[in-house]
């Protein structure tokens, strides 16, 4: 059983394929793992494998857990909220649809921050997820339950999704690897809405392989998602061994901003890995990505503001009972089902399409996405990667942060500038480092973004560092 | 005080006739039980998104075409928000600041902008005012939800009611013959709100506006408009000042009354909607827009009047009837030397009577060739006026006839050998001396009586004309 664990996605599709093992043997493998979970990882597990039409496909049999944002036909879909409560879709995500398609199965839905609104998984109406590395630490946010279902062996790979962060950098702070695609290469049809021009689904896995593996099933362009373009050519297995010829941009900008000391050893030893792999390493200017968060926290809620609309009680989903009329029952529906950090963004994002205001906000904040995007473009002219810390500290405490929203959202600091500019990245786990304060140490992420549809190129250039760095350290294992 | 002057321009709303909704795949319906057009999309479930209807901008194009507007190489559809149940997304998808149509014009008045969107569900309030205040419930019927609409804004170059009702029965008949919706008031395919305000006649400064909606019908229009029009005008005389406000007409009352409630409140947050990408018609696409223009109304009229000669009404007639026209256009190409207007005064009058009293649709219309020869015949003065009239009614009660046959059946035929007229005309004369006398003494009208004489004796055989001549002939006058 134990050994089933181990395989990597690619290594299981391999054995499954020659009939080695049975998809039901792998499958019913995975359940067992997952119903063990103590970390508040899972909302919902499938609770039946069997009689299930498994497709013929390169993902024959693979359990993923999918996070609770993505619609899945008949089984409950909360997207962390209370006013999803009992909400079961009458249709699937495209992106479940084509795992589905793919011979792929879901093992159960993770928990998240409630609407993806988050970066610690505390804002999860069902409880927050404990990170697999520390019990007492978060495990990151908004995809926290697939990152931590991933680290701490309750599935082999996870489905998340990424506004300005929620793959990357719960992957960063759990020790595994998470891709942000380009926007539009995975459609978005049937993941609920956040902040519509931000939000990209992708994979979190533990090796860059199984990335690759599970992008190529995902991405496609989908008659469903107007946005959606795909990948050309598609996604195959990187096996790029150097890295020579290959520019790794640095952006001036990091020497001035303040992280933890332990992820910036990590950070420059991984630089110093790039070199010895023939890569070269340069300075690039981000001029612009310091208003990043400042930009983002206006235009995600924003978008928030109307996406949530929606919510009201009226056709699905929780409708508080107390309400004497219609505009009560929108107030109090509302007022029940969100959690304050939803209220805040909500309130935030009205705040700034209103009339008189739309202009110093809404539209100062899109000047400054084109300017991100204009810095990352004069970049990628000088050289092929820009690579940043995915974040600025480890896993840190639970309720270490939650009295203080900014500092919260400062986490974003890193990977908020590459999802303004529309662009994929990755974070690999790089190395452990021990958190300020002391403690047990943990794991930190390393951050490679690239020019809009060159996942391949990333996915190869992240598959020759993951082999060099060979990261295996394993949560509750070690150094402790 | 100076005259006050009205200022009218109108918002249409016209729902497209397209198979499917702007946004989804369902049906659209008009009259079916509630809310079993609906899915995921339109009823705006967490994770959906919208994807245009190709054929909806395609007749989007068409209107825009049809009012001569210019096409914007790229427009934005936007999020409109507001709460209301009849909106399930909370914000409807229209276009803001860059609609798909600008400027343009129809007849004399000037279009400011079309645009796309798409329409809210229908409310249906519980009780007996049959509005939301004061209603036992309300109910949603999501059928409605989610169709496709074109908005039509003019400027304000209507000078008065009666005016803009006519101006509004002109670009429903244009959009009906462009075949992209079915313009019908009273179901909501087509739906006309007013801006109204007055100002000192020669002032080319706007007065405040009030905006009127739920008009119904072209007379309601007018009525409605009518009515606000002397409502602010009295309002101005006596001092006051009109205030900007929504007003609702009520039809059976003739009453208006101000809408302002809370569902009214007016931020709705524009923003670019995130789902969509800007809408950028390819050349094929204004290419296609601009080969389905059929021949429209305004165009119509000045060709039939000009080149034609036809009379005013009978080419406004058939301007707003395409599908006679075309048939009159039929009849009048099988015929040479035969004016225009005479074959209009066929389609329009014996024809359209036949259709009526033998209670036959439109179809049932005979071979345009057919009815071409009974109009040759009597233009040859082969058969009276009269017998023509009654050849066409046999040959549209009995398809199966030609108008030969039942002319030779019915010895329809006029005499046209003048020695045989002549002599049955002396006969006549010497049948009715009184009349002969009082003919010779001047006074016209007596021939009526030989007249009668001679077509009792020929069966209506003989032309009229010739017989009058003939009668006049004998008696020397």
């Amino acid at each position: 059983m134990a050994d089933l664990l181990e395989l990597s996605v690619a290594a299981a599709t391999a054995r499954i394929a020659s009939g080695e093992i049975s998809a039901d043997e792998y499958f019913a493998a995975w359940r067992g793992a997952a119903a063990g979970d103590e970390l508040n990882a899972y909302l919902w597990q499938v609770e039946d494998g069997n009689g299930y039409e498994i497709a013929e496909g390169p993902l024959k049999g693979i359990p993923v857990a999918v996070k609770d944002i993505f619609c899945t036909e008949g089984s409950p879909t909360t997207a962390g909220s209370r006013i999803l409560e009992g909400y079961r879709p009458p249709y699937s995500a495209t992106a479940v649809r084509r795992l589905d398609a793919a011979g792929a199965r879901v093992l159960g839905k993770t928990n998240m921050d409630e609407f993806a609104m988050g970066s610690s998984n505390e804002n999860s109406a069902y409880g927050p997820v404990l990170n697999p590395w520390d019990r007492g630490r978060v495990p990151g946010g908004s995809s926290g339950g697939s990152a931590a279902a991933v680290a701490g062996g309750l599935a082999p790979c996870a489905l998340g999704t990424d506004t300005g962060g929620s793959i990357r950098q719960p992957a960063s702070l759990c020790g595994i690897v998470g891709l942000k695609p380009t926007y539009g290469a995975i459609s978005r049809y049937g993941m609920i809405a956040f902040a519509s021009s931000l939000d990209q689904c992708g994979p979190l896995t533990r090796d860059v392989t199984d990335a690759a593996l599970l992008l190529e099933a995902l991405q496609g362009r989908d008659p469903l998602d107007s946005t959606s373009v795909g990948i050309e050519g598609g996604i195959v297995a990187p096996s790029r061994e150097d890295l020579k010829g290959l520019r790794f941009g640095v952006p001036g900008e990091l020497a001035r901003d303040s992280f933890e000391a332990g992820v910036r050893e990590v950070f420059e030893r991984t630089l110093a890995e790039i070199e010895r792999l023939g890569g070269e390493i340069a300075e690039v200017a981000l001029p612009s990505a310091e208003h990043g968060i400042s930009a983002y926290y206006v235009l995600a809620p924003a978008e928030a503001s109307s996406n949530l609309a929606r919510y009201d009680g009226v056709r699905y989903g929780m409708r508080s009972e107390s309400a004497a009329d219609l505009l009560e029952m929108y107030e109090t529906t509302r007022a029940e089902g969100f959690g304050p950090e939803v209220k805040r963004r909500i309130m935030l994002g009205t705040y700034a399409l209103s009339s008189g205001y739309y202009d110093a906000y809404y539209g100062q904040a899109q000047k400054v996405r084109t300017r991100i995007a204009e810095d990352f473009a004069d970049s990628f002219a000088k050289v092929d990667f820009v690579v940043t810390p995915t974040s600025p500290s480890v896993a840190f405490g639970l309720g270490e942060k939650t009295d203080d929203p900014l500092s919260m959202y400062l986490n974003d600091f890193f990977t908020v500038p590459m999802s303004l500019a529309g662009i994929p990245a990755i974070s690999i786990p790089a190395g452990l480092a021990e958190p300020e304060g002391g403690g047990t140490r943990l794991p930190v992420g390393f951050q490679i973004a690239a020019p809009a549809f060159a996942e391949q190129k990333l996915l190869e250039a992240a598959y020759a560092l993951e082999q060099a760095i060979g990261f295996d350290a394993k949560p509750g294992g070690g150094d402790g | 005080m100076a005259e006050l002057e009205a200022v009218i321009g109108l918002e249409i709303h016209v729902q497209l006739a397209t198979k499917t909704k702007m946004f989804c795949g369902c049906e659209l319906s008009f009259g079916d039980e509630p809310n079993v057009h609906t899915c995921p999309i339109c009823l705006a479930h967490p994770g959906v998104l919208p994807v245009p209807n190709e054929q909806a901008i395609l007749y989007a194009l068409q209107i825009a075409a049809a009012l001569e507007c210019e096409v914007a190489p790229r427009s934005i559809f936007h999020r409109k928000n507001y709460f209301y149940p009849d909106s399930p997304k909370a914000y409807q998808i229209s276009q803001f600041d860059i609609p798909l149509a600008g400027a343009g014009r129809l007849g004399d008045v000037r279009i400011h902008r079309a645009h796309l969107e798409e329409d809210a569900a229908k409310m249906i309030h519980v009780g007996e005012s049959g509005r939301i205040h004061g209603s036992g419930a309300s109910l949603v019927d999501f059928n409605r939800g989610g169709t496709p609409l074109v908005e039509i804004v003019t400027e304000p170059d209507l000078r008065g009611a009666a005016e803009a009702a006519q101006w509004a029965r002109l670009l429903r008949e244009t959009v009906r013959q462009l075949g992209v919706s079915d313009v019908n008031m009273e179901e909501g395919s087509l739906r006309v709100d007013a801006n109204v305000s007055v100002r000192p006649a020669g002032s080319t400064e706007l007065g405040t506006k009030t905006e009127l909606k739920n008009m119904n019908s072209f007379r309601f229009l007018q009525r409605g408009v009518e009515a606000e029009l002397e409502r602010q005008r009295e309002l101005i005389a006596a001092g006051g000042a009109v205030t900007q406000e929504t007003l609702h007409f009520d039809p059976v009352s003739g009453s208006l009354t101000s809408l302002r409630s809370k569902e009214e409140s007016h931020d709705y947050r524009y923003f670019p909607e995130p789902d969509l990408v800007p809408l950028a018609p390819t050349e094929a696409m204004l290419r296609e827009a601009r080969a389905a223009l059929p021949e429209l109304p305004a165009a119509r009229i000045e060709r039939y009047q000009g080149e034609m000669g036809l009379s005013s009404d009978a080419a406004a007639h058939l301007a707003t009837d395409p599908d006679t026209a075309k048939y009159f256009e039929e009849v009048l190409e099988s015929l040479t030397d035969i004016e225009a207007q005479v074959v209009a005064n066929w389609v329009t009058g014996d024809l359209a009577a036949a259709l009526r009293q033998l209670d036959k649709a439109p179809e049932d219309r005979p071979d345009p060739g057919d009815l071409g020869r009974i109009v040759a015949m009597v233009g040859a003065k082969k058969i009276s006026h009269k017998s023509g009239r009654e050849t066409l009614f046999a040959i549209v009660e009995n398809d199966k006839m030609s108008p030969e046959e039942f002319v030779e059946r019915k010895g329809l035929a006029q005499i046209s050998d003048s020695g045989e007229l002549e002599s049955i005309v002396a006969a006549a004369v010497d049948a009715n001396p009184k009349a002969a006398e009082e003919i010779k003494a001047g006074n016209a009208k007596a021939i009526g009586a030989i007249v009668g004489a001679v077509m009792k004796e020929t069966k209506g055989r003989a032309d009229g004309g010739e017989v009058n001549r003939l009668i006049k002939q004998q008696l020397g006058t």
